[in-house]
């Protein structure tokens, strides 16, 4: 079966699980056997964009380990898992693509409909 | 006198920013000496549930100590550690919001209360900062 993750939401609560919660669950479900690829839209085409957090305290407690999602794509497309984003998100937030992750397929939000159909099933998160 | 800033928290543990950015705004407030009160609401109650543990990441192969990996009661813990006196932190988890999910098992120093003591919190403060669920 083969499975397309729709990852929008991005950046939710990243901070305390120190990864993406579903880059996280791609990685884990191709571990499982899955054949999963992933399409970044919305505010997770930020994702693409070249980035570091910082470590830091609340209290005097370290977050030492802040998500990487530069690297958690890197590691999917590592695993085979395919990452297609969208063009036209990335125009909208001015995120210039010769400043993102390579090995990302980009593709126009008239192109999904397409893409999907070669799913059969599609998950939107 | 010392300034002192309420704050309302919506948010359970591990779904939004919002929590994280609650947690750094009242780590920063205490560093400067300004006494901090939590009124923790709905999900927010949760954030300082004693059973929760880090875990080993099995996505990157981490264990457990290698990934280090973050807990809000721990935060909460050592926010209440720094806020002991002055500056105090008072943290207040609703009651009624624990008792429907069943989040009584919190770490030391969390008292349970009422929006009544959201009021008499709020009245006593400089400013009320409410960072609610969107």
């Amino acid at each position: 079966m083969k499975i397309l993750n729709i990852v929008e939401t991005a950046y939710r609560a990243t901070l305390e699980e120190q990864d993406d919660t579903i880059l996280w669950l791609t990685g884990a479900l191709k571990n499982a056997g899955a054949e999963v690829d992933v399409v970044l839209r919305g505010n997770a085409v930020n994702y693409l964009a070249s980035q570091e957090c910082p470590a830091f305290k609340i209290g005097s407690i370290g977050v030492n380990h802040p998500a990487r999602p530069n690297e958690d794509l890197g590691r999917l497309r590592d695993k085979g898992v395919k990452i297609f984003a969208l063009a036209d998100d990335l125009e909208e937030r001015g995120i210039n693509q010769g400043n993102c992750v390579s090995g990302v397929q980009m593709i126009r939000g008239s192109d999904l409909v397409a893409l999907m159909d070669a799913y059969e099933q599609v998950w939107h998160w | 006198m010392t300034k002192k800033l309420t704050l309302a928290l919506m948010d359970p543990p591990y779904e939004s920013a919002n929590s994280t950015t609650a947690l750094r705004i009242i780590s920063s407030a205490l560093q400067k000496g300004i006494h901090i009160n939590v009124f923790a609401y709905e999900g927010a109650v949760c954030l300082p549930l004693k059973d929760q543990a880090p875990h080993a990441n099995p996505v990157k192969g981490t264990t457990v100590e290698q990934e280090e990996h973050p807990t809000t009661k721990a935060f909460v813990s050592s926010l209440l550690e720094i806020g002991n006196g002055n500056p105090l932190l008072t943290w207040v988890n609703c009651g009624l919001c624990v008792d429907e999910r069943g989040a009584g098992s919190v770490v030391d120093g969390v008292k349970r209360g009422s929006p009544a003591d959201f009021l008499k919190m709020a009245q006593e403060s400089t400013n009320t900062l409410v960072i609610p669920t969107k």
